[in-house]
């Protein structure tokens, strides 16, 4: 045992690895990429670990997996889910042999996600059972419990933490070893097959289940009552928490539950406090799940109840929750005082969003793109990854972005509705193996004219620089061979193929003209290393013949040019020497100049 | 006994690390830690903030506003933006070099470290100003403000720690090759009044 400070996603891993698992698969996404990545690093060697293609190729290498009496995790963030539904849904009525868990980190916030969707939810839909663990610590406990629990009932779990669980970090001790599972290995049988005799079959067994399991987790030690009184307040997840806080904050009484199984709803645990109380508030982030399923156990046991959330305006629907959120909230349901402090208004603060690093070669994608579309009428549709960064200011270069691989085929839509525009779809080398290689294939077969631009920076950069097909690296540390993009791309059947450094503006500018000009769909292929990749060899200086225009500033909006005391100036400290800015000054007033 | 320390600034100035140095240190002198931070789109060029606790009492992830007993501001306009989190009489630590963003130089719309400094005079009497440029400069690496920080943050009493216990939690936090210029920038911020 040693007692470690670990991020709560780390803590999941390490509960994993000792719970005995053998896979795990995964597509990174935050909040949930380091849990797969800790994996990756403690191997004690006889884990096979991958970042697949995308969430719903990994989902199905985890299920092949746990075929054999294997334990496999399968790990990604919520719209991941999204992808990987597919299989989900089917596999709830096939089910696993060995311990099977299917990791979806929610983001409340949202902080780094296009929604804020629950994914309790698609638990409930798919019916498999929900962990829903409050703490970083508890996370580490309650991985081992769902793989256990899995196996013990040969179906897929669902674990889901928060970005407040998986990136925060708590005090926890971990155990020495590993269980090892002895495997049977795979056997045939018809079970296998879903058919739609076996899934009628299996849907009456899995609504069996559920009420089994809503038993089961009745008992459930982790679903726990403290305090007591007749004002009861459930929570979940790390609501849970903020409700400690603000309790002892507020020095107020009354019972607080933690619930951390949704799906299947333990009702009886359930009924042991709705049953003594006079009222009842549910404190959880995202939708009001909990909340619902009081509700309707109310009206099946005729309670005469209301359950107080977010259906009856007492919470909000939207955003995270915090501490002082909750403090408003449950000051008011219990009647007891609470004063906001109230501050001297700050000064006006300078607005912080996130932009493109300096030398991103994004940027010089972005603006290459721009000088060749000039004065034509053209829409430019983005994707998921850093380069949707490019939609700020002055850059402006994203008019769409919906989800993974979405850009390429939005703009094929709009291309049939408006064939007089140019359409223009940006994607990153990830994101173009993840979903993009369909949209291209489905533009080439219907032969839909527009131009997709590949920005490949060698690395999936926004969640941390994870291997992918391109990139000639896998999980285990093996070399594989690189897929070629270009190579992919003529095989789709994609007749015009360019391929161009985005820091060389001219011969960047001159590529997307190009392809921008060839009727059918075409492909520019920028290729410049994300500057996380290596260190800078020289660095940008503005010379004495600077007349001071702010060109520089004004149209690519580096963050390493700033202006001091009203002059252009370069910091240093942030420069990676990419050029691009040399190559826009009208007086060539900025040359690279010592890497110190 | 809970302690709780907020530390704010502007993603890539090394927030990270200098919750993790202050972390190990609480951690190896025995409390409960627990730490929460910014990760993902937000860390380039955003603000990031670090929430640090230990002790008895942290049950969530954040320390809740109104209760940081030290506030590391590595921006000053960042040290505003956190100093809500700031407990009556607490400490407000902040580093006096700017960090404009992009958007200011777009639009004009200029701030100043001395406004910034005279609104946490407001917040807070013990408002420590660091000269945290001229400090890096010496340590030669702009990426020390963090430990500099920390090493201000000692000299003042903020952290219940002791020069030595920092030292060791930053071997176990750091690569070796880093130890002497890391140990040097804390150094530099113990002694960071010759230097204002």
């Amino acid at each position: 045992m040693a007692r470690k400070l670990v991020m709560g996603n780390e803590a999941i891993a390490l509960g994993a690895i000792h719970a005995g698992v053998n896979l795990v698969s995964g597509y990174p996404g935050t909040p949930s990429t380091e849990v797969l990545e800790t994996v990756a690093k403690q191997n004690p060697g006889d884990i096979y670990v991958e970042w697949s293609v995308n969430e719903k190729a990994a989902l199905e290498v985890a299920a092949g997996a746990a075929y054999t009496g294997a334990r496999s995790m399968v790990t990604m963030k919520q719209v991941g889910l999204n992808v990987a539904s597919d299989p989900l849904m089917s596999l709830a009525y096939i089910g696993v042999k060995g311990g099977m868990v299917i990791l979806v980190a929610d983001d409340p916030g949202p902080i780094s996600s296009q929604t804020e969707q629950d994914t309790r939810h698609f638990a409930k839909y798919a019916n498999l059972p929900v962990f829903d663990p409050t703490t970083p610590e508890e996370a580490y406990e309650m991985i081992e419990e769902a793989f256990d629990f899995s196996e013990t009932y040969q179906i897929p779990v669902i674990f889901r933490p928060t970005t407040r669980i998986c990136h925060g970090c708590a005090t926890v001790d971990i155990r020495e070893g590993r269980r090892v599972q002895r495997r049977e290995g795979f056997v045939k049988d018809p079970k296998w097959t879903i058919f739609p005799k076996l899934s009628y079959e299996n849907h009456l067994k899995i609504e069996a289940l559920a009420r089994e399991l809503s038993n089961v987790f009745s008992t459930y030690g982790r679903n726990a009552v403290e305090g007591s009184g007749d004002q009861v307040i459930v929570a979940s997840g790390v609501a849970y928490t903020y409700a400690k806080e603000a309790l002892t904050s507020l020095q107020a009484s009354c019972r607080l539950v933690k619930l951390v199984t949704a799906n299947p709803f333990p009702k009886d645990f359930a009924r042991s406090f709705l049953q003594s109380a006079s009222q009842v508030l549910v404190l959880e982030e995202l939708d009001p799940v909990i909340e619902e399923e009081l509700t309707r156990l109310c009206g099946e046991d005729g309670l005469p109840l209301t359950i107080c959330g977010k259906h009856t305006g007492h919470t909000p629907y939207a955003g995270e929750y915090s501490t002082e959120a909750l403090l408003e909230i449950i000051s008011s349901y219990l009647s007891v005082p609470y004063e906001r402090p109230s501050l001297p208004p700050p000064p006006a603060l300078p607005v912080r969003p996130p932009v493109l690093c300096a030398g991103c070669p994004h940027r010089a994608s972005f603006y290459a793109v721009k000088q060749a579309m000039k004065g034509q009428d053209a829409v430019f549709t983005g994707d998921i990854g850093c380069y949707t960064l490019g939609n700020a200011k002055p850059l402006d270069m994203v008019d769409t972005c919906l989800c993974m691989g979405a850009g390429i085929t939005i703009a094929q839509g709009l291309s049939r509705m408006e064939p007089n525009k140019k359409q223009i779809a940006f994607i990153g080398d990830s994101t173009f193996f993840h979903t993009g290689i369909v949209g291209i294939l489905n533009a080439a077969y219907n032969e839909t004219d527009i131009t997709v631009v590949i920005l490949d920076n060698s690395t999936t950069a926004m969640t941390g620089h994870q291997p992918h097909p391109g990139t000639g690296r896998t999980m285990m540390g093996d070399i594989s061979e690189k897929i070629d993009i270009e190579a992919l791309v003529k095989a789709c059947g994609v007749k015009c193929v360019k391929t161009a450094n985005p820091l060389h503006l001219k011969e960047a500018v001159a590529a997307v003209s190009e392809a921008a000009s060839f009727s059918g769909v075409s492909v520019v292929i920028f290729r410049s290393p994300c500057i996380a990749l290596f260190k800078p060899a020289v660095k940008m200086e503005i010379q004495d013949s600077c007349i001071n225009c702010k060109k520089c500033i004004r149209e690519i909006g580096c963050p390493a040019i700033t202006t001091d005391e009203g002059r252009v100036h370069i910091e240093p400290s942030l420069c990676y020497g990419c050029g691009l800015c040399s190559q826009i000054c009208p007086v060539h007033a900025i040359s690279g100049g010592d890497s110190k | 006994m809970t302690f709780n320390c907020l530390m704010t600034g502007v993603g890539g100035q090394g927030t990270v690390l200098a919750s993790k140095v202050l972390a190990q240190t609480a951690l190896n002198a025995g409390y409960f830690v627990r730490t929460s931070e910014t990760i993902g789109m937000a860390q380039r060029g955003g603000c990031v903030t670090s929430h640090i606790r230990f002790g008895d009492d942290c049950a969530s992830p954040a320390v809740p506003q109104g209760c940081a007993d030290v506030i590391v501001g590595f921006e000053p306009s960042e040290a505003v933006r956190g100093s809500v989190y700031v407990k009556p009489h607490g400490i407000i630590l902040v580093n006096t070099k700017a960090i404009k963003p992009i958007t200011s130089s777009l639009t004009g719309q200029e701030f100043h470290t001395d406004e910034m400094l005279a609104y946490l005079r407001t917040r807070s009497s013990r408002v420590i100003a660091v000269n945290g440029e001229a400090l890096y400069t010496l340590a030669g690496n702009p990426r020390t403000l963090n430990i500099i920080l920390l090493g201000a943050g000692l000299a003042e009493g903020a952290f219940p720690f002791t020069r030595a216990a920092m030292v060791a939690a930053m071997r176990q936090v750091l690569p070796e090759k880093l130890w002497a210029i890391n140990e040097k920038a804390l150094d530099l911020g113990l002694s960071y009044l010759q230097y204002q």
